[in-house]
């Protein structure tokens, strides 16, 4: 089970999307991130499905491997939807005992949820389509400008790739526990909560040990190599802007206008 | 007690990018008190079948019997089994979590509900079947202690739940050639004092040779071989093409028959070589 969560996990592909940089991946990603923002109706979400939908097939990232991945986080979705499906005061639409469910409750809690899914979708497709290092590395250009203010650039884009590219690893770590201690006999599934949490401390001590030990070779393994931090240092992969990414960026732009011009449209409901 | 595989089949992520098939069809029986070794080049599906043998995994296709039972049809507790079949991963010493050794070895037989009265005699037992003392170590935590002696608690810690077959992924991997040593005499003394049925994956020939009783040889997810070790070792090209080798014994045999014709030996084990010489060489023991 563990083991299906493919949150910042790669993809490997030769797609149009795949191609772009890295830097246009994430500014796209953002962009998208702040339009979910913008959008106040249905009329806004349609259209940014839709544009995912579009993204997703030119990635030819198979969407049954997308899902899969996300299914943990599904769990989060559905936590928020409740919460605000009882939460919000407003016109009652059923009562039963102390739980009540409003109109407005019902109508923010979809619209919090789709914008959600849009969202995780979104952001995952950005690191599915596009290696850990080159997407540090687009991130270290794009923080340039901040190194001038005295942001460690260098550091703060090599902690994420060390973080990505470790997710993995640690998912494997933490399955390899899990067996070795239901082959003990340890029960993950029964019990009430208090007993659930404690029964994950023989899972979650030998993880910690694990991550300092990888932490610790990793560390090894990187002043073995002369590592010395960012400056001089250079790529033997430069990435650079082509034409893919300018048709990306102009459609960005008309995305963006059609997104803003999406809040004047009467809504869908 | 009986262990009986039937046509094994496991797919490792169906209908997914990295979709490998780890188990094709592999079928095999060990029978009561056997040791049994499992030989096979790197990602041959060694880990994948023990895996299968106290439900941990579920096969793709076909079946696990342990004492004639069917543990894979989903009907059996799967505490009962994993009591019953006691599996040691690799490097097993990366499981251990409590505060002492002793505590740590008792998680096993807690979890399968046996009386808190009962517990202390077991971990006893436990740890000084595996060599270790209690009153000397019990009570220190498990951090402390050298590879060697972690690994061998972690090792007790399966004991502790008495199975009635012992699986052992690769037990030696990773140790000094003394505490190498230890671990063989210690699969020794468990397999004469208790009896039971061990299985173990080694990549180590040597030790394949001189303990196990029968060896099934891995190859692409599939058996290529299976048979008494001195079966087993003597198609060495067909061992060779696979990525394995003979039992350095045996090697040094072969280079020494080949130098002088009158020693033909095909030992495998250092006393047998040791006969073999001795009955070549006339007037030898005097
Ligand atoms: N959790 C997993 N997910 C996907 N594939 C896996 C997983 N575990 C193993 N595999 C694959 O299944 C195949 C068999 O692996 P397995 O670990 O059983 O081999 P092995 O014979 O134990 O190898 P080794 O001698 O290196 O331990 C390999 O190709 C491996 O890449
Ligand atoms: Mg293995």
């Amino acid at each position: 089970m563990i083991r299906d969560i493919t949150l910042g996990q790669y993809y490997p592909g030769d797609s149009p999307v795949h191609r772009l940089d890295a830097r246009t991946k994430i500014i796209g990603t953002l962009l998208y991130i702040i339009e979910l923002f913008i959008v106040n109706n249905y009329w806004g979400f349609v259209i940014a499905a839709a544009a995912l939908f579009a993204v997703i097939a030119l990635s030819r990232v198979p969407v049954k491997f997308i899902f899969r991945g996300l299914s943990a986080v599904f769990i989060i979705i559905a936590f928020t939807f409740l919460l605000n499906l009882f939460m919000v005061d407003g016109r009652v639409l059923w009562h039963w005992k102390f739980l009540t469910i409003t109109y407005e409750g019902l109508s923010r809690a979809c619209f919090m949820a789709i914008r959600l899914v849009l969202l995780i979708i979104g952001s995952s497709m950005m690191t599915l389509t596009t290696k850990p290092i080159e997407l540090t590395d687009g991130l270290e250009k794009l923080l340039k400008p901040f190194g001038l203010i005295g942001l460690p650039t260098h550091e703060i884009a090599l902690m994420m790739t060390i973080a990505l590219r470790f997710i993995p690893t640690l998912m494997e770590e933490t399955d390899k526990i899990i067996k070795a201690q239901e082959a003990r006999g340890a029960d993950f599934e029964s019990g009430n909560l208090l007993q659930r949490a404690k029964s994950l401390i023989p899972i979650l001590i030998p993880l910690f040990i694990s991550s300092f030990r990888i932490a610790q070779d990793l560390a090894l393994a990187m002043e073995a190599r002369c590592y010395h931090g960012g400056s001089g240092r250079t790529r033997m992969n430069e990435i650079h802007f082509g034409k893919g990414d300018v048709v990306a960026a102009i459609l960005m732009v008309i995305f963006l206008a059609v997104i803003i011009a999406s809040r004047f449209i009467p809504d869908l409901f | 007690m009986s262990i009986e595989v039937k046509n094994l089949t496991y797919i490792y992520n169906p209908g997914m990018p990295g979709e490998t098939r780890a188990l094709d069809g592999v079928s095999f029986e060990v029978h009561d008190g056997e040791i049994l070794g499992i030989i096979g080049h790197t990602g041959s599906g060694k880990s994948t079948l023990l895996q299968h043998l106290n439900g941990l995994l579920r096969p793709t296709s076909g079946q696990v019997f342990v004492d004639g039972q069917c543990i894979t049809d989903g009907k059996v507790r799967l505490v009962d089994i994993r009591r019953k079949v006691g599996l040691v991963f690799q490097y097993p010493e990366y499981q251990l979590f409590e505060e002492t050794v002793a505590k740590d070895v008792a998680f096993g037989p807690r979890n399968t509900g046996l009386e808190e009265s009962k517990i202390e005699n077991r971990v006893r037992a436990a740890l000084s079947l595996v060599g270790l003392d209690y009153d000397e170590i019990g009570e220190s935590s498990p951090f402390e202690l050298s590879g060697g002696q972690k690994r061998r608690v972690a090792i007790a810690g399966v004991l502790a739940m008495r199975p009635s077959v012992l699986i052992l992924d690769e037990p030696t991997a990773g140790l000094d050639p003394a505490a190498h040593r230890e671990i063989l005499s210690m699969i020794r003394t468990i397999h004469e004092s208790m009896g039971i049925i061990i299985i173990f994956v080694s990549h180590n020939m040597g030790d394949i040779a001189s303990l196990s009783d029968r060896v099934i040889v891995m190859d692409k997810a599939k058996i290529a071989m299976s048979g008494t070790p001195q079966e087993v070792f003597s198609h060495d090209k067909q061992l060779a093409a696979m990525g394995l080798d003979v039992p350095p014994v045996r090697s040094i045999m072969m280079q020494i028959a080949a130098e002088i014709p009158s020693i033909q030996s095909n030992a495998l084990t250092t006393q047998e070589a040791a006969e073999d010489i001795r009955r070549a060489i006339p007037g030898f023991e005097q």
